[in-house]
């Protein structure tokens, strides 16, 4: 029978939340790493047992953790994230030159088609390799390198490189998203790069159409097409239709156009879902009412899914990387607030449950559906 | 070389990472100062390299103290001798988090 394995990372520790595929009865497992921030765990497609965790603390920085047991046990692996060549500056918050300084791993994305192979998106935004699965880590530097690096520039918190995804057709070819720079494309396996934000607008920049320096928070796709991206920004939900050459706003009639993840339904590549929050400066639902917002039309036309969720008081927030679903048949859908919940629904969104709550505050939320 | 056997106290999330208990015997080749000290620390257990101090730079993380014989050795050169009583495994070389909130 299929299982459930949902991955949640959390200020102070990571969890482990497994149901079979009722999803009706979860079993909790953790805190494992206790007292440490969990950026991302994330299991490898090809071993499901493989799991990966970022592992970090202001006090002793950074560790990457490897299972090959579905997470009962853990051992350390390679945490020396070395930028190639001297690494230059970037821009500070003033627009000053700012020196790059490596200060944790945000995401953790294991390769398609090569069991050892896991990348790393970090902070300051570089994106680093592993072909020994996590022994030793080596920077693809042309994306730092590709010539706007100097341009880039932190969001509120920081300068993460913190979407990484490949192309399922063709895995040479990857995307990634950096706040605040903007979204980038390789077609060579990440030797070069090209910034692929042409239809952004965001005026917090002088130029707001400019190449580079865009607040992108989050981009999805779905497996089944490659080509069609779904960004939540800063501001504005976008759409692209050509691997992201250029995008389009498909903000629609949601309530606010500001949020953190967006993510696919399994089973349907025009269903999409984000999670809008009412402000940059007021990082909560509008009114206290959580909601996610789902639109079976790519964007544009969008519906609130509340049932379950709560209605009133909630000033929770969702960060970037703790949205993610389940590909079972009736596609179930995860997010974890940064209240500690975890709420999910096993038919596509139409109705919610927390399976876990007052956790320390959720980073991230990874599922793996394992038949 | 000469080699001498000190004591080493570690915060305990890095006993936990590490899998040693409060205070470990460490053998330490040479004169005992915090560089050699280290040096031996992370050679016996290589999963403590880069949360003492930087892979590259080898200066203490920010958010760390190095306590012996009720002093502050934080700001003394790494290659400074350590005080006599930890040079001879009377007192520990500790290894102590910050006081910075979280």
């Amino acid at each position: 029978m299929s299982k459930v394995r949902v991955l949640v990372g959390t200020r102070k520790g990571a969890f482990i939340l497994t149901a079979d595929g009722k999803r009706e009865k979860w079993v909790v497992s953790g805190p494992h790493f206790a007292g440490w921030e969990i950026y991302h765990m994330k299991g490898s497609p090809l071993d499901p047992d493989r799991l990966y965790a970022s592992q970090s603390s202001g006090w002793f920085g950074q560790l990457i953790q490897r299972s090959s047991d579905g997470g009962k046990t853990w051992e350390p692996v390679g945490n020396k994230f070395t930028y190639d060549g001297i690494p230059g500056t970037h821009q500070w918050y003033d627009g000053t030159p700012h020196p790059w300084e490596f200060k944790r791993v945000w995401h953790l994305e294991p390769s398609l088609t090569e069991a050892d192979t896991i990348y790393a998106g970090v902070e300051d935004a570089a994106m680093f390799r592993s072909t020994d699965a996590g022994q030793t880590w080596e920077e693809l530097s042309g994306l730092r390198k590709h010539g706007s690096g100097p341009r880039w520039a932190p969001g509120a918190g920081g300068m993460g490189l913190h979407t990484i995804l490949i192309d399922p057709k063709n895995p040479r070819r990857m995307f990634i998203a950096i706040s605040a720079a903007g979204a980038f494309r390789t077609d060579d396996g990440g030797q070069t790069w090209q910034p692929i934000n042409q239809g952004l607008r965001s005026q917090h920049m002088p130029d707001p159409t400019a190449e580079v320096g865009h607040c992108v928070h989050r981009i999805a796709m779905h497996p089944s097409r490659p080509n069609v991206l779904f960004m939540q920004k800063h501001w504005d939900v976008m759409r692209s239709d050509n691997s992201g050459d250029s995008w389009q706003e498909v903000s629609g009639n949601l309530p606010t156009d500001f949020g953190f993840p967006i993510d696919v339904h399994a089973h349907e590549p025009e269903t999409i879902y984000v999670v809008p929050i009412k402000s940059d400066s007021e990082h909560f639902p509008i009114d206290g009412k959580l909601s996610v917002y789902r639109s079976r039309t790519g964007g544009n036309e969008w519906e609130p899914l509340t049932k379950g969720l709560p209605q009133s008081n909630c000033y929770v927030n969702v960060l970037r990387d703790a949205m993610s679903v389940d590909s079972l048949d009736s596609c179930g859908v995860y997010f974890g607030t940064t209240g500690g919940q975890v709420y999910a629904s096993s038919d596509a969104g139409d109705s919610w449950v927390p399976i876990v709550r007052d956790l320390p505050a959720v980073l991230s939320v990874e599922v793996q559906t394992l038949r | 070389m000469t080699s001498t056997v000190i004591q080493v106290v570690l915060p305990q999330h890095l006993r936990t990472l590490a899998r040693v208990g409060a205070e470990i015997s460490l053998e330490v080749e040479g004169e005992v100062t915090q560089r050699s000290v280290l040096n031996a620390l992370e050679v016996r257990y290589p999963m403590l390299c880069g949360t003492i101090r930087d892979h590259v730079t080898q200066e203490r993380r920010p958010f760390l103290r190095f306590f012996a014989c009720q002093e502050d050795l934080s700001h003394d050169s790494p290659d400074a001798p350590l005080p006599r009583d930890v040079a001879t495994g009377k007192e520990p070389f500790l290894i102590v988090g910050a006081i910075a909130g979280g």
